[in-house]
């Protein structure tokens, strides 16, 4: 066993987990944030997308072991519980980015790492290029890209 | 995966004393290529000796007339990195063009160079270059560091620290993806350096990465893409698999070294 401390969306925690764990595993089942999806479990769907020290990172290709000492947000920690919704969050929602809603919270975390890297106003071009790393199969994508341009924009109030 | 110790050593030497001590343990860094291996049971090492904590291995500077990087840069830093554009934008682009966003966060260029994976973008860099690979035990160039797939000259116990590349006049790469998995179907480093040109080739070779002698002759004489016109490369010992014939590699290393000459010409 092995003993980890992290700072997970604000809050510390503190486990003796199996080595093996992987960080996707440790937020699901030990904290209980199932927000964080597993689709393909092999770095390649970007369901299980988090931050690791603000950078999004594919939690079921890291150990938990690996982000100990580390700060991890998910999307359950964008906005606080009954507290009005992140911007980019809102934006899924307003414009309808969404389908059956399972790859959301990886395309909303990597949306949110992409703000961050490369500001607010983001042409449909790198969009697309960015989510490369994140497969919807309803949606066809468009109105992903057009939550995150809006979603963008508004992260600037 | 199967179950393994897990180390976490301060520095490189006890990060070595760690590989001397404990047979076919494993190094892991950014864990990218290493965690999904074993997640499938091809790699079941039973110590795991994680680096990512040792301070100091993931800086990015100019020394003299080489670019430093450290073993433990990740994909994104070298991507992002003014001194990177500055000195080898071609390095910049190779490094944005690795995975995704979200693995070029947590990949680094000692785990690609160590894994030595025949499709890996940072090889061809390496040996189109004539970059130095700095372990713990010594200085290798690339080509007795590269051995083959996944094989490379390094000990059981040899980390790398950090790899120096000389400064091209111009460079350029140019990589055609594997549409699912990213890595490269075919991708072509070109660079003209003081010392000659280096035309390299990773994705296509059954070894791994290799360099074209026929295409850095041409370009020796002239370094236009044109020169290249009617030289073919043999599809004999290259890759094929459902992604694309011997041959259709074998097409795609002359498509792209033009492309990369054109590249590195515009640069300029």
């Amino acid at each position: 066993m092995a003993k980890v401390s992290m700072i997970v969306n604000g809050t510390p925690a503190t486990a003796n987990i199996d080595p093996r764990t992987l960080l996707v595993q440790f937020l699901r089942e030990n904290l209980r944030l199932t927000g964080t999806h597993v689709g393909c479990d092999t770095s390649q769907c970007g369901a299980c997308v988090v931050h690791l020290d603000g950078k999004a990172v594919k939690a079921c290709t890291l150990l938990a072991v690996m982000a100990d000492g580390h700060s991890v947000t998910t999307i359950e920690g964008l906005a606080a519980d009954g507290a009005p919704l992140h911007p980019m969050q809102e934006a899924f929602r307003e414009h309808h980015g969404l389908q059956c809603g399972f790859c959301t919270p990886g395309m909303i975390m990597t949306a949110v790492d992409l703000v961050n890297r490369k500001g607010h106003d983001l042409s449909d071009h790198t969009i697309r290029e960015e989510l490369e790393g994140n497969l919807c199969r309803c949606t066809g994508y468009q109105n992903i890209v057009v939550s995150i341009a809006a979603g963008a924009k508004a992260m600037t109030s | 995966m199967y179950d393994f110790k897990y180390h976490r050593p301060g520095s490189v030497r006890q990060a070595a004393n760690l590989l001397a001590k404990n047979e076919d343990a494993k190094l892991i860094a950014g864990g990218h290529t290493l965690l999904p291996v074993m997640k499938q049971r091809l790699a079941a090492p039973p110590h795991l000796i994680d680096l990512s904590h040792i301070e100091g291995l993931d800086g990015i500077e100019m020394k003299g007339r080489s670019l430093v990087i450290g073993a433990l840069a990740k994909h994104a830093d070298v991507a992002a990195s003014a001194i990177v554009a500055e000195a080898l934008p071609a390095l910049s682009e190779l490094a944005a063009l690795i995975g995704d966003p979200a693995v070029r966060h947590k990949g680094t260029i000692g785990g690609s160079l160590a894994n030595n994976d025949p499709t890996a973008d940072y090889p061809a860099a390496c040996l189109a270059l004539g970059a130095t690979i700095v372990t713990n035990k010594r200085k290798l160039k690339p080509e007795e560091f590269f051995q083959g797939l996944f094989t490379t000259a390094l000990e059981p116990d040899e980390i790398i620290t950090k790899v120096a590349f000389p400064l091209a006049r111009k460079a350029a790469y140019v990589k055609f993806r594997n549409q699912a998995s990213r890595y490269a179907l075919v991708g072509v480093f070109v660079a003209r350096l003081p010392s000659g040109v280096r035309v390299t080739v990773t994705g296509a070779g059954g070894e791994g990465v290799f360099r074209v002698t026929a295409f850095e002759e041409a370009l020796q004489k002239s370094f236009r893409a044109k020169a290249l016109d009617g030289i073919n490369v043999s599809a004999d010992g290259l890759n094929s698999d459902l992604h694309g014939s011997a041959d259709y590699r074998a097409h795609l290393i002359g498509v792209l070294a033009k492309r990369a000459v054109d590249a590195a010409n515009a640069r300029a």
